[in-house]
């Protein structure tokens, strides 16, 4: 369970994120929608210790995350981001094998060869494995960057937006992926997402987020009404059920 | 309520990302060939080549080695020859190791001792100790240099992460501006107070004046090198970036620290020893990473070794172009750098930045 408690995040007078009260209970998938600039990836990012914030407290499984050990959380809880701009020149295995650091520290187990076999098969990426990033499609450095968390394998695994940049086919892709994760091994999965009929056909829950604060939470056929998306998005719009799924129309 | 109904728990998932799966055995039969090509080969190719270097750099000379009753050859290559030797592959070695570490805590191709501000601090570090504490050895003058060389590195990296960065190439350009402002304030003060002459020394690597019991400073930084391989995989997460760094649970700022401590030693070793070698951990560790990569526990050995080696060839270079007398290291290094840098910057990678 990831508890997010009272958490304000301001810069320079402006609170990004505004006094976020959220609990997110072990298990599925849920998404954060909203506009830009709604505080999504910077929740994100508090929840995954990589930004310190101004106050509150989030609790994954009861553990404190400005509070605990590195490389203890990093065995809990994992996070890719869309922005992955790397340094050094890493093959594809390399990077995946940097999944397991928080477990071996770069000396690598054979039961760590294993994971990282595994992901890689996962992922698909077998035929690029020894290929450096630099030589990948957009497509295939996004899926060797989801192996490298996959291989992680944390309880709880966040993602920022992960579909960016990505074509349909590796969109649709990805995101069953993501369900895999969620039913297939137990994972709780907390995705950023822009398109809301991606949200909407994959979420056990989702969250919307405006102007920093928390708007709304629930199931998808709760959140998935026009009254509720014109209030987050200011935007007219339609929604059809196509059977299971509810899907949005806003052209027009 | 999910379109997941073609998902089968337990099925055979691993072509769902539409790509034919080999299955572990082969993944793993792949991974030790690759291990083995790329640490045993280079490794193995380099080594036999810089001791060849190593044997040519002891021969090379004015005096001859030609044993005589008197036993002056020997004393020669004790003395002079063989220190001199040793003292060039320690001071490559580290050189090398140092540029890598940098680029990793920098996150930019283009960043060493020499164009980040690192060198130039240690020399104004040496200068301030010989101004304040002139009858300290030169151990305690290079540990001032240090922790010179130190502050001017951490506040390199201050100054990164406060500008904006539209291009890779920034970085540099902030990084010789700050090696020139500390370069003045140098100049100012060895000006004032006559110490052209040592400034001279430190800023350009010369070797010929290396004589046994002047150049030992160099094995601490040999020392260093040697904790900065054992470390190397935490250097290689840095590379990845603060974000990716966090995410594996790795203590950011403790490594950034453990890097410029290992580099700020490494430069002041050299500096206070022998001199500045430019663009050495600029050449090598680009060079290494175009064929290897960047995975710093496979690569670092060939980094260190390469090191070595093209700071043998360029001595021996400056030993023979005007003999019998030198050019010395740091000037051929100069021209042969500057040529590799020009030649990174106008074919510059996509991954450069």
């Amino acid at each position: 369970m990831i508890e997010i408690q009272e958490v304000t995040k301001s810069y320079g007078g402006t609170a990004v994120v505004d006094r976020v009260s959220l609990t997110l209970p072990s298990g599925g998938l849920t998404s954060i929608i909203g506009p830009n600039g709604a505080g999504k990836s910077t929740l994100l990012s508090i929840v995954s210790r990589l930004m310190p914030m101004d106050t509150g407290k989030v609790l994954v499984d009861g553990l404190d995350v400005s509070r605990a050990a590195g490389d203890v959380l990093a065995r809990r809880l994992s996070i890719m981001r869309q922005d992955n701009h790397i340094t050094a020149r890493l093959s594809v295995r390399d990077l995946v094998a940097f999944g397991r650091y928080p477990y071996s520290k770069g000396r690598l187990t054979a039961a760590d060869a294993e994971h990282i076999d595994r992901s890689i098969a996962y992922l698909g990426l077998e035929p690029y494995q020894n290929r450096f990033l630099d030589e990948l499609s957009g497509g295939q450095r996004q899926r060797a960057f989801i192996a490298m968390v996959l291989c992680q394998d944390t309880d709880y695994m966040l993602f920022d937006e992960p579909l960016n940049n990505l074509d349909i086919k590796h969109a649709v892709e990805t995101m069953k992926l993501l369900r895999r994760l969620a039913d297939d091994f137990a994972k709780t999965v907390v995705v950023v997402l822009h398109d809301i009929n991606f949200a909407s056909a994959y979420s056990d829950r989702i969250v919307a987020m405006q102007g920093g604060r928390l708007a709304f939470e629930g199931p998808p056929q709760d959140m998935i009404v026009p009254s509720r998306l014109q209030a987050i998005f200011d935007v007219d719009c339609r929604v059809h059920a196509v059977g299971d799924t509810r899907l949005v129309n806003y052209f027009d | 309520m999910h379109p997941t109904g073609s998902r089968k728990p337990g099925g055979p998932v691993a072509t769902a990302m539409g790509n034919t799966a080999t299955g572990y055995e082969s993944g793993g039969r792949t991974e030790t060939q690759l291990e083995s090509d790329g640490i045993m080969r280079p490794v193995l190719f380099a080594i036999p080549v810089v001791l060849l270097l190593a044997a040519v750099s002891v021969l090379t000379g004015v005096g001859s080695l030609a044993a005589s009753d008197d036993g002056r050859g020997w004393l020669l290559v004790v003395e002079s020859r063989l220190p001199r030797t040793l003292a060039l592959m320690l001071a490559g070695a580290g050189l090398a190791v140092s540029g890598t570490i940098m680029q990793m805590l920098a996150r930019n191709r283009f960043v060493e001792p020499s164009t980040a501000g690192t060198a130039e601090s240690a020399a104004l570090g040496m200068l301030l100790a010989m101004l304040i504490a002139p009858s300290l050895p030169v151990a305690g003058k290079m540990a001032f240099a240090a922790l010179s060389a130190l502050a001017g590195t951490a506040l390199f990296l201050q100054i990164l992460r406060r500008v904006p960065l539209r291009s890779a190439l920034m970085v540099p350009l902030i990084g010789l501006m700050l090696g020139g402002v500390v370069n003045a304030i140098t100049t100012f003060i060895a000006y004032r107070y006559d110490l052209m002459q040592s400034m001279g020394a430190w800023m350009s690597g010369d070797f010929s004046v290396v004589l046994r019991g002047r150049y030992e400073l160099l094995w601490i930084g040999f020392a260093l090198t040697l904790v900065a391989y054992a470390t190397a995989a935490r250097f290689t997460v840095i590379g990845m970036g603060e974000a990716i760094a966090r995410n594996v649970g790795l203590d950011y700022d403790k490594v950034v620290t453990l890097g410029l401590a290992i580099v700020s030693m490494v430069t002041a070793t050299v500096v206070a020893t022998v001199g500045m070698i430019p663009f050495l951990g600029l050449v090598v560790p680009n060079i290494v990473s175009l064929i290897l990569g960047d995975n710093l526990r496979r690569t670092l050995p060939v980094i260190a070794i390469s090191g070595a080696g093209l700071v043998l060839v360029c001595d021996i270079i400056g030993r023979i172009v005007i003999a019998p007398y030198e050019v010395p290291v740091g000037t051929v290094m100069g021209v042969i750098g500057s040529l590799v840098f020009l030649h990174l910057l106008l074919s510059r990678r996509s991954h450069a930045g």
